[in-house]
């Protein structure tokens, strides 16, 4: 049941003698994997995959004499290339449909195909944004219903939907945080951030013209409540907590840190990247946040496609509603929905403007609402709940021979953290994780949190298996063991991926960040 | 719940394995006064596919789709055919559902995709480097002003009056908080974009000069006189781009002199999804900058075999090296459009992008020249790529939209809905026409149009 692989293959049946790879071949393909060159090696500049009419050179046009008369320097394929070149590509690519994705804090859940399919239909995907109000009703509804959703979720009174990622809602908060304090005349001029805090939080207080002082983490990898407290006063504009954090624990004391950062006029910024542990589970309304994002491409699985698009909708407490961004959608009393822009003076009220050019990612909108509709109340409590039981299961199967920094402060929330200080031989996290490559796995998060070295974050998320769960930990143990024995075999890993490690400081040394030729 | 393997059975033995009787005893450290008792009052439970396909749908038929009717709306977004093959590509889960490509060695499917979309836009726009793409035109105009200062260390942005206000919206925006100072305008109502103005705007004060091309009146100038003035006061200029299809009908930015070109690429690939995801472009002229540049960076490199490779490459600019010292806070690129936009200029290549855009022109002039015949309608611009301003003879041009949208056409984006309480701009109206566009459908507009402004002066 727990076989590492039930065809009967096992690694060691490989001949010592390297043979396993196989004679060279004339292309350098390996069967199904198939090297690609790149576009402008393949393409040319009088080919399309698209048919439109010729060009007429002498038809007249207006330009304002501003025709272009050099080329562009592009390429083309027809259709049967592009899909091919686009098709082969994306075999070198690993993904959540093709197997287990435990990156930490990133919360890789399955991406539901109904999701997809709604987000095409040609009433949320053929509509422009400036469209006149009456005729775009139902999307101006997909967006309020969502909201709805976020703030009871949350037990939050109010919801900023246009914030375009996880990055970009933190920016909308800490700036609700400011123009409230500008609101009523009150100059502060620090943000405290814990020191395990994603590099996100300190980069956009500091955007937001804040300087950000570091707080220092309890030895059972908490936030330090009386370093904090000390630490408040009348310069500090607010606090920026991930709560559960991103040691995987969740921040017992979040109640009485916000209570006594309210105290000291300040205001709760809650990450919510980690929601998933908790949704369903906990308000953080009920523990003091004022602001909160959620990724909808976390918790509320939209594709993370790559490197985005995400969603960063921003929840808000009483206090910060009424400088939300605009533009955002009312209800009228005959039920119409409308949208408060710059022009509605009254309504938009202390707002602190525009973050975007229209109303944030309704494309992902659709999706996450589709999400949340197929689960309900009950299933998505029920993600909360496997979430968390799935990563104390691998903390627990795990600790016996990987340093869990944190293992005796209870049990963990979502994720579980490990650390690589018992690795021997110069071996190292990296080395596990490329381990891992070649056991058919993505890697966990690597070196974060910052205070634990050789940091392993393992996100395994609710839609997993428990057979795919086993199998990953006897996996996992088998490049653990290796890492512990100090391996030196490791230090080459991964050995079967379509690329082996690359040279990053060469990269970086000479940067090549587009073809030449 | 369909998405959900675990079992009852299954939970069990892992709550033992675990050493905890109840799901409960995992979430011991929240609070007494934070837990839940059950799922959340007053919120519907879980529903079938069926049923949520049902929901969705029922709030789809609410909308009038812009492939339905008449359609002239841009000002920032614009309906083009996309090819059928490019969403088939996108779908691919080895795409659809990867992540950032942290790990290169399972990641070169995205990562080689992105080098070629940076070589594409860069080209596109005659720059030497673009980025793996930012959130939308919008934010990328503000990550531009924010750079132009790093780059100058000077802390004042002279926009063009004939930005689109939505992006001067979220300029100011920013700036308020980061301290700079943003001299904006309203556009000007002239056949050309008002040049000498805006080169009288820029002293030695000034970061950058940021100027939309074609601008939101949909007009065309030569910025070669802006870019020589902006650099002969140690400024850069920024050049603001929203239709990316126009470049293949004229000059680039970057043949122009712009030091940053940004924009929006939601023209190939994406489509209009209500306004996002969109896709935000940035590029740079000279490569010295590349290091002050926002965003993920990829670069081409070896494998430990010698194979080429890309990667991504300078993080030492970005947050989760540096924290509160990186050049932006931002974390993602918009990855999938990133793809949809590559695949679609793959498709259409150098020799169907001019095709593209020469019939986007052809129709335009067509729209422009059967509209300036209805009575009480101008066309103010002597130059134009897709999009162009209708003057309506002194009717609003708002009541004149919602008018004809209760009739089944989408005449276009009224500069009173762009800069509201501005009496000067209250007539005019931008109308784009895009390859999408049949001459029925401007026959359709130019009808309803003039039986519109007759009731309303009537």
């Amino acid at each position: 049941m727990n076989a590492p692989n039930t065809s009967g293959w096992k690694p060691e049946m490989t001949p010592a003698d390297g043979l396993h790879s196989g004679p060279a071949t004339t292309t350098g393909n390996r069967a199904l994997m198939l090297e690609e060159p790149l576009l402008f090696e393949i393409g040319r500049a009088d080919v399309t995959g698209v048919d439109l009419p010729a060009v007429d050179a002498g038809a007249p046009n207006r330009l304002g004499g501003l025709a272009r008369s050099e080329a562009i320097g592009l390429v083309g394929l027809t259709e049967p290339e592009t899909v091919r070149h686009y098709t082969r590509l994306s075999r070198q690519n690993y993904g959540i449909d093709l197997g287990f994705f435990p990156l930490g804090s990133c919360t890789m859940k399955h991406n539901p195909r109904l999701n997809e399919k709604m987000a095409r239909l040609p009433g949320f995907a053929d509509i422009h944004p400036l469209a006149p109000q009456s005729t775009v009703q139902g999307a101006l509804e997909v967006i309020h219903q969502l909201g709805h959703w976020l703030c009871t979720l949350t037990g939050m009174p109010a919801v900023a939907m246009s914030p375009k990622a996880g990055a970009h809602g933190e920016l909308c908060g800490i700036l609700a945080i400011r123009a409230a304090h500008e609101a009523r005349g009150d100059a502060r001029e620090v943000v405290l951030v814990p020191e395990s805090a994603h590099g996100t939080n300190p980069a956009t207080a500091a955007f937001a013209g804040y300087r950000v002082e570091d707080i220092p983490a309890t030895p059972e990898g908490r936030v330090d409540v009386a370093a904090l407290k000390a630490r408040l006063g009348p310069d500090v504009a607010g606090v920026m907590i991930t709560n559960p954090n991103t040691c995987g624990l969740f921040e017992k004391d979040f109640r009485e840190i916000a209570d006594a950062v309210h105290a000291a006029g300040g205001y709760v910024y809650c990450d919510g990247a980690n929601f998933n542990a908790i949704v369903g589970k906990v308000r953080p309304g009920d523990l003091g946040v004022d602001a909160m994002h959620i990724n909808l491409h976390k918790t509320f699985s939209t594709p993370h496609g790559g490197g985005g698009p995400g969603s960063g909708p921003v929840v808000l407490s009483e206090a910060l509603a009424p400088f939300a961004p605009l533009p955002f959608i009312r209800q009228a009393e005959g039920g119409e929905f409308y949208l408060v822009e710059e022009e509605n003076r009254e309504e938009r009220g202390p707002s602190f403007g525009r973050m975007t050019a229209f109303h944030g990612q309704m494309g992902m909108f659709t999706r996450a609402l589709t999400y949340i509709l197929s689960h309900g109340a009950d299933g998505l409590k029920q993600v909360a709940e496997d979430a968390v039981l799935n990563a104390n299961y691998i903390l627990r199967s795990m600790e016996d021979i990987l340093h869990a920094p944190f293992g005796a402060s209870g049990p963990c929330m979502h994720e579980a953290l490990f650390g690589d200080k018992d690795f021997t031989n110069g071996l190292s996290t990296l080395d596990v994780a490329k381990g891992l490559i070649d056991e058919g796995y993505h890697p966990m998060t690597v070196y974060f949190p910052l205070v634990v070295h050789g940091a392993m974050l393992v996100e395994p998320t609710e839609t997993e298996s428990k057979a795919a769960i086993d199998q990953f930990i006897t996996a996992f143990r088998g490049v653990v063991e290796r890492a512990l024995k100090g391996d030196e075999a490791l230090k080459q890993a991964p050995y079967y991926s379509p690329r082996r490690r690359l040279d990053e400081t060469g990269a970086a040394r000479k940067p090549k960040l587009a073809y030449e030729g | 719940m369909r998405y959900l393997p675990l079992t009852d059975t299954d939970r069990q033995a892992m709550l033992a394995k675990v050493g905890a009787s109840t799901i409960d005893d995992l979430f011991v450290d929240v609070p007494e006064v934070a837990r839940l008792d059950g799922p959340i009052h007053g919120l519907p439970m879980h529903a079938s596919e069926m049923a949520v396909e049902r929901h969705m749908k029922a709030l789809a038929a609410k909308n009038m789709a812009a492939g339905d009717v008449p359609f002239f709306l841009g000002a920032g977004a614009y309906r083009h055919h996309v090819p059928a093959s490019v969403d088939t590509i996108i779908q691919r889960g080895e795409f659809l559902t990867a992540y950032t490509p942290y790990q290169p060695e399972i990641a070169q499917g995205t990562l080689q995709m992105l080098f070629e979309f940076q070589t594409q836009v860069a080209r596109l726009y005659g720059c030497a480097v673009a980025n793996a793409s930012l959130y939308d035109g919008s934010t990328a105009c503000w990550e531009a002003v924010a750079m132009a200062t790093r780059v100058t260390k000077r802390k004042r942005a002279v926009l063009s009056g004939a930005l689109h206000p939505h992006y001067a919206q979220v300029v100011k925006t920013m700036a308020h908080f980061t301290g700079d100072e943003i001299a904006d305008a309203l556009p000007s109502i002239t056949s050309d974009p008002e040049l000498t103005g805006l080169i009288g705007r820029i002293d030695e004060e000034t970061a950058c000069v940021v100027v939309q091309y074609p601008d939101i009146l949909g007009r065309i100038a030569d910025l070669t006189p802006i870019a020589e003035a902006a650099h002969a006061k140690g400024a850069l200029l920024v050049v603001v781009n929203t239709e990316p299809v126009a470049l293949g009908a004229i000059k680039s930015p970057g043949e122009m002199g712009a030091d940053i070109v940004v924009g929006e690429g939601q023209s190939l690939g994406v489509g209009l999804q209500f306004g996002g995801p969109y896709l935000g472009l940035f590029a740079v002229r000279d490569p010295k900058h590349v290091r002050q540049m926002p965003g993920r960076l990829c670069g081409e490199t070896t494998d430990a075999e010698g194979k080429r490779g890309f990667v991504l490459t300078l993080s030492t600019r970005e947050q989760h090296i540096r924290r509160e010292k990186a050049t932006s806070n931002i974390c993602t690129n918009s990855g999938l459009c990133a793809l949809a936009f590559t695949v679609h200029m793959t498709l259409l290549g150098e020799r169907g992008l001019r095709e593209l855009a020469a019939e986007n022109h052809r129709l335009a002039c067509i729209a422009a020249d059967r509209l300036a015949k209805v009575p009480g309608v101008e066309v103010l611009n002597n130059a134009f790529f897709n999009e162009f301003t209708l003057m309506l003879g002194g009717k609003p041009a708002r009541a004149i939209v919602r008018d004809l949208a209760d009739k089944g056409v989408l005449a276009g984006v009224s500069l009173g809905r762009l800069y509201p309480g501005v009496e000067a701009l209250e007539h005019a109206l931008l109308v784009a026409v895009t390859e999408t566009t049949t001459e029925e459908d401007i026959e359709r507009l130019a009808q309803e149009l003039e039986a519109s402004i007759k009731e309303s002066a009537a």
